[in-house]
């Protein structure tokens, strides 16, 4: 992780913050006496580090607003659209994946298979555009609100937690088709290979009921690798995020992102990196404290 | 195998491809014995569904490459009296015009010649460097293994996609070149890792040591004693790697960090489509769909490949 912040240090600020366009060399001048920009990259790494910790990342370059305030709310805006997703495309992809390892070779099966595919070859951009196009040709026909297609909340609503629903049914739509094509071919793989294991066989020989050897028995093993999957795909899931937020207008991380990518703030997108980067490490102690939950025998001394 | 446990609830295909497998085992012991690769090609050949992929991939291929000769109209040429028309036969707009009257069909055409264009020098970039990468962490380890697992661990821990935006704002995309490039000096690490292990176990293995008492150079041993050894993965690798950099780069554009007009791609149709989806609904759904078509093909494919070159690494 040291080496992942040191890298992020030395490749950002100097070479970039030249190529902001429409800056006056004044404002230049300022900008990198401000920043430290004429000491030596150690030296500024330092000061970055400092900034982050003391100044909570410090302030844009431009314009020399505080970075954090924005950030924090765009991280609370986002966290509630991926937990929602997430936690959907979890839980669907479980039971998908459960039941085509049941029916193995059944017409479900095939279908989610069919379906999965798709999700692995559907750009997700286009995806939301297509939702977000049938979503409006659906009010303009019935002019029924089902759903909205932009933004986070409506101005003064009347049932603020509907309205609330309204607005993210989509994103979440959007966030948690890939996910679920993802993770529901790891849990029918896993639910597969454990189904076939011998203690299966001896649960049933026993006469346990089925339900109980799919439920408790198989099940608890095989979500193993679906944790691991969720937990390494959380940075590709924020990734999604930035496309995602960007065409349904969600003021979270994503749209952040693409805002000071165009206004080329590099300061704004280092703590960008850095929040997202912690994100997900925290994302991989939650799978490992997941681990330990489901499987007892896994102990970390 | 003897110890090879058969499930009571083994269907047809799969006793075929246990049976299969069995008869690699017993390749020596048949009078008319197959080479791995005539064994992995008939295997390819039978997979129903990669197969079909492969012809419809091919036509999609061939009639992007020779775009001048099949598309209607020019990319950018208008075709005044039909402007915002809808699919239609007539005059050949079978995928609608926009409002300028510019040929949607002719423009998917020479956008996917672009994109497939960006996807190869994608793959054929990453796996040259992640075979080598890889290849060369695997054989030796101490420090260079040690950095090149850094790194990996870097891509895993921040978004892939926000890398990726990042260097192409700053270094400057919008030539399909440049896109490519830089999509390809970062999308070598999956398979770096691949490789990696295949050459951790390869390197114990009795005919290595072979090699390493007959006098053999390292360069030797890694380049025509392993590495010819690691080629299913890669293969697989680099086939579901053109469908990812076609996904990639089709975002990247679309949100206008990537390839960018005047040159066409489908992710820059996509995004001239949008503002007019609920109006010209055509103008986003046909380059949308092309990639939908051309990814899923890729990735069946990919599937067959798996099957027929490494079964280990199967996802059932």
């Amino acid at each position: 992780m040291l080496v992942f912040f040191g890298m992020t240090a030395v490749t950002d600020p100097i070479s970039q913050i030249r190529l902001i366009p429409n800056v006056s060399q004044t404002t230049i001048d300022n900008i990198i006496a401000r920043k430290h920009l004429d000491e030596p990259v150690i030296v500024q790494y330092g000061i970055w580090v400092k900034d982050v910790f003391v100044n909570q990342f410090g302030n844009t370059a431009l314009g020399d607003k505080p970075i954090w305030p924005d950030l924090s709310r765009a991280i609370g805006n986002t966290l509630q659209l991926v937990f929602v997703s997430e936690l959907i495309a979890v839980v669907l992809a479980v039971i998908l994946g459960v039941f085509s390892a049941k029916k193995q070779y059944s017409f479900f099966d095939y279908a989610t298979t069919t379906v999965s595919f798709f999700g692995f070859s559907v750009p997700i951009f286009w995806f939301a555009l297509i939702l977000q196009a049938l979503a409006t040709t659906f009010f303009l026909k019935t002019g029924i609100r089902l759903v909205y297609t932009f933004g986070q909340s409506s101005f003064q609503p009347e049932n603020a937690f509907i309205d609330q629903i309204q607005h993210m049914v989509l994103p979440v739509v959007t966030l948690s088709y890939v996910s679920i094509a993802t993770y529901s071919r790891y849990q029918r793989a896993s639910m597969l290979e454990v189904l076939h294991s011998d203690y299966v066989r001896t649960a049933r020989a026993k006469g346990v009921k089925e339900r109980v050897v799919t439920m408790k028995h198989a099940l608890r093993n095989a979500l193993i690798p679906v944790v691991t999957i969720a937990a390494l795909s959380f940075g590709a899931v924020l990734g999604g995020a930035v496309i995602t937020e960007t065409i349904f207008a969600w003021p979270g991380m994503g749209k952040l992102f693409v805002d000071a990518l165009v206004r080329g703030e590099v300061f704004t997108l280092m703590a960008w990196l850095m929040v997202t980067a912690v994100a997900v490490v925290i994302a991989n102690l939650v799978a490992d404290i997941v681990y330990g939950w489901l499987d007892p025998r896994i102990r970390y001394d | 195998m003897t110890d090879q446990k058969i499930p009571a609830t083994e269907s047809v295909e799969e006793a075929q491809t246990r049976l299969a497998l069995d008869s690699v085992h017993l390749e020596g012991l048949e009078i008319e014995s197959l080479t791995q690769w005539q064994l992995a090609r008939r295997k390819f050949f039978q997979h129903k569904l990669a197969m079909t992929s492969l012809v419809i991939l091919t036509l999609v291929f061939l009639a992007a490459l020779f775009a001048d000769f099949i598309a209607p109209y020019g990319f950018a040429e208008p075709d005044v009296p039909n402007r915002s028309i809808g699919p239609t036969l007539e005059a050949q707009h079978y995928f609608g015009t926009d409002k300028i009257g510019r040929d949607y069909f002719s423009r998917t055409l020479f956008g996917t010649r672009t994109s497939i264009y960006v996807a190869f020098i994608v793959a054929g970039l990453s796996t040259a460097i992640g075979a080598v990468i890889g290849g060369i962490a695997g054989y030796y380890g101490g420090a260079i293994d040690n950095i090149l697992m850094r790194i990996t661990d870097l891509f895993l821990t921040i978004p892939f996609l926000a890398i990726l935006l990042v260097l192409s704002a700053f270094l400057g995309a919008g030539s399909p070149v440049r896109v490519a490039v830089i999509l390809g000096l970062l999308f070598w690490t999956g398979l770096a890792r691949i490789v990696r292990g295949e050459f951790l176990s390869l390197r114990e293995k009795e005919f290595v040591e072979a090699a390493k008492v007959l006098g053999a150079s390292d360069k030797r041993i890694i380049f025509r004693h392993i590495l010819p050894n690691t080629m299913g993965p890669i293969i697989v690798n680099a086939t579901l790697t053109v469908a990812a950099a076609i996904l990639v780069e089709a975002a990247l554009s679309f949100l206008g960090f990537g390839v960018q007009p005047p040159f066409p791609a489908l992710g820059v149709l996509i995004a001239e489509g949008q503002d007019s989806l609920t109006t010209l609904w055509w103008l986003a759904t046909f380059p949308g769909l092309t990639i939908v078509l051309i990814a899923l093909c890729i990735n069946f494919i990919g599937d067959g490949l798996r099957d027929a070159l490494d079964p280990k690494q199967r996802v059932k």
